[in-house]
């Protein structure tokens, strides 16, 4: 891998992705804890007609200018979506995908249209459908830098503003927070962050980079602060995995492997996140299941106990088997392991019997009578 | 008045410069002719709400009277269509230090990742302004008011692992650290078990000793009485208003809730008296 380094195109796209990582994990954040997910994939599809007018004005493919046209056109977008919601009856998410597909098709038209024109300067302009990292420039390098670094300015600047404004807009606006700018603010940030990926995944995938670090780093943090520079970790991981393996592979694309990594990454923490993950449900699940198995399996005994007014009652497998339409031998064995229950010999049957241990019988009275109580205390996750 | 730190709008409704005059300046909140409309249906209609200094004061209505869109637009929340607010004789645009605000709980996703110390924090960024960051005397302060509330122990807690009592304590904690003089609360018992409804209530009593004036939508008829000791009745339009003892009638609370309303005479306060159940919707 450190021989890959070495090649100093390999290095460019690396680096490349890298701060693509950076930058859309920064500020993938704040869309996707504003539930505005699908804002990214609107502003990057929106892009494409702002890559093709940035072309044709400048005449060439010269990324500064391809960068202002996508920033301009994501920018009509969101304006589009904001004049849709508030003046129709349409919902924002209706309204999210007509500016999509209008945009999309306006760049799509525009781009057979310059590919039509056979220019030959046109070098390659449909490779920022889905990006195409062999083709960066060192001095692109600067560019998305400097974008990386303006964006992540906006963010330590304006930090507490940005948290409040996402977390309550209403207190935020109470205590005088101008939230419509703020909001605008955090919009303009993930189209700074699609013009810096335009280059390495292009504008169809863009919007993974966007959703995919802020969710994984989300399953594995409990706060602000943490959740964005693991994202910016995430995304940076990604991206190099993806540019790395690409140049190993001489051939495959980098822009749908570092999606690819980056969709390893989420699946992973979705999975296996402490406390958060599906893995750590199912074996709550699987634990509490287990534990009302255990405990109806105690009740009966007591219950039964109590019927034959004695305390010790022995009560045989088969009957408890029988009572709870369900082998229950692992269930006692694991009361047993609590000392809640012990098997003892009833005289003359040879089958296996079970009865209440003292701290059973103190269990057991405790599960039936202690129905509820204070819910204050109880966790909610 | 110092100025805000975010700088306030000295601007009126219609962009006019509010003179720099006292209106009302006796009463804590003066509400005229305030008319607020979404698509050109009318929520409120053309009230005049007047509420004194250290009061605590119920705003209760039916659903749908517009109870939380009173409180929003008199925090210019929601912009109105016509009518004026004035914050002991100003505006609020210049007296946002003096009032604290409590959202309605479900106003929020409290997945958010964040602490109840970081929330309640949240309450000091209107002192902070721009640029400063909270330092140890913001999170002494917070850890206080979690304190005030009975949430010390939960300082650290991840806000989506409090229960809906908590939760709105932490809300209710924010707003103590903003020092207010006149707090505006957003039904601050919905939802909450009995131990914290009387807890949140002795937090507002203590308040108002201090001389602090509340004014809480509340959808709970039935403790008006004891929790209250002014009262708003709101339908869209300003039912009646004053001392609960004066306002708490049959005869308002069927004009405000009609038909939904069953009213039982209550004894002891003779025929001016009633208790009130809510049937449907409440």
């Amino acid at each position: 891998m450190l021989a890959l380094l070495a090649d100093s195109t390999i290095r460019t796209v690396a680096l490349g992705a890298a701060l693509l990582g950076i930058s859309s994990g920064v500020l993938g954040c704040f869309a996707v804890l504003r539930r505005q997910s699908l804002l990214g994939d609107t502003l990057a599809h929106a892009a494409l007609p702002g890559v093709c007018l940035g072309f044709l004005i400048a005449g060439s493919r010269d990324l500064g200018s391809i960068m202002l046209g996508a920033l301009a056109t994501g920018a009509a977008a969101a304006l589009a979506v904001l004049l849709l919601t508030r003046t129709s009856r349409l919902k924002t998410d209706a309204a999210l995908g007509i500016a999509l597909s209008l945009f999309f098709a306006l760049g799509v038209v525009l781009l057979t249209f310059i590919q039509g024109r056979g220019n030959s300067a046109q070098g390659g302009l449909d490779s920022f459908l889905f990006g195409q990292a062999a083709a960066m420039l060192r001095s692109d390098l600067w560019i998305m830098g400097a974008i990386t670094a303006a964006a992540l300015a906006l963010v330590a600047i304006f930090w507490k503003e940005f948290k409040l404004a996402s977390f309550d807009p209403g207190f935020a606006a109470s205590l005088g927070l101008p939230v419509l700018a703020l909001e605008a603010a955090m919009t303009a940030m993930v189209a700074l962050a699609v013009v810096v990926g335009l280059q390495m995944v292009g504008v169809v995938l863009m919007t993974a980079m966007i959703i995919a670090p802020a969710t994984a780093a989300r399953q594995w943090t409990r706060s602000l602060g943490a959740m964005v520079v693991l994202s910016a970790l995430f995304g940076t991981l990604a991206g190099v995995t993806g540019a790395v393996i690409s140049a190993a592979s001489r051939g495959l694309s980098t822009g749908p492997l570092i999606v690819l990594a980056i969709s390893a990454i989420v699946f992973l923490s979705l999975l296996a996140a402490p406390g958060r993950g599906l893995a750590w449900a199912a074996l709550r699940h699987w634990r509490n299941r287990r534990n009302l198995e255990s405990q109806q399996v105690l009740a009966t005994l007591y219950r039964m106990a109590a019927e034959h007014g004695d305390r010790r009652h022995p009560v045989e497998l088969g009957t408890l088997d029988t009572f709870h339409g369900t082998p229950t031998r692992r269930a006692l064995s694991r009361l047993e392991r609590q000392g809640l229950v012990r098997p003892v010999r009833h005289e003359p049957e040879r089958t296996p019997h079970w009865e209440l241990t003292p701290q059973g019988l103190a269990q057991a009275r405790r599960l039936l009578t202690d129905t509820g109580g204070d819910r204050d205390g109880e966790e909610m996750s | 008045m110092t100025a805000a730190p975010f700088v306030p709008a000295v601007a009126d409704r219609k962009g006019a410069a509010v003179p720099d005059r006292l209106h009302e300046p006796q009463l804590a909140l003066h509400v005229e002719d305030l008319t607020v409309s979404y698509d050109s249906k009318p929520v409120l209609w053309d009230i005049d709400i007047d509420i004194p200094p250290g009061v605590m004061a119920a705003v209760v209505g039916p659903n749908g009277a517009g109870k939380s869109t009173f409180i929003k637009s008199v925090l210019g929340l929601v912009r109105p269509t016509a009518g004026h607010v004035r914050i002991f004789g100003r505006p609020y645009g210049m007296q946002r230090r003096r009032v604290g605000y409590v959202p309605q709980r479900s106003s929020v996703d409290w997945d958010f990742p964040t602490t109840a110390l970081d929330v309640v924090g949240m309450g000091l960024y209107g002192r902070l302004g721009w640029l400063r960051r909270p330092g140890r005397r913001e999170r002494d302060e917070a850890r206080h008011a979690l304190e005030q509330v009975g949430m010390q122990d939960f300082a650290h807690r991840q806000i989506s692992q409090l229960s809906g009592g908590q939760q709105q304590r932490v809300f209710l904690a924010r707003a103590l650290v903003q020092q207010a003089d006149l707090y505006f609360l957003d039904e601050p018992m919905a939802g909450v078990d009995a131990t914290t409804e009387r807890a949140i209530v002795d937090i507002l009593h203590r308040l108002r000793a201090q001389g602090k004036t509340l004014v809480v939508v509340h959808h709970d008829l039935q403790t008006v009485r004891s929790y209250f000791d002014w009262m708003v009745i709101l339908n869209i339009r300003a039912i009646a208003q004053g001392p609960v003892s004066q306002v708490y009638t049959a005869e308002n609370l069927r004009k405000a809730y009609g038909g939904q309303i069953a009213l039982i005479e209550h004894e002891s306060f003779g025929g001016s008296g009633a208790t009130a159940q809510t049937l449907g919707g409440g």
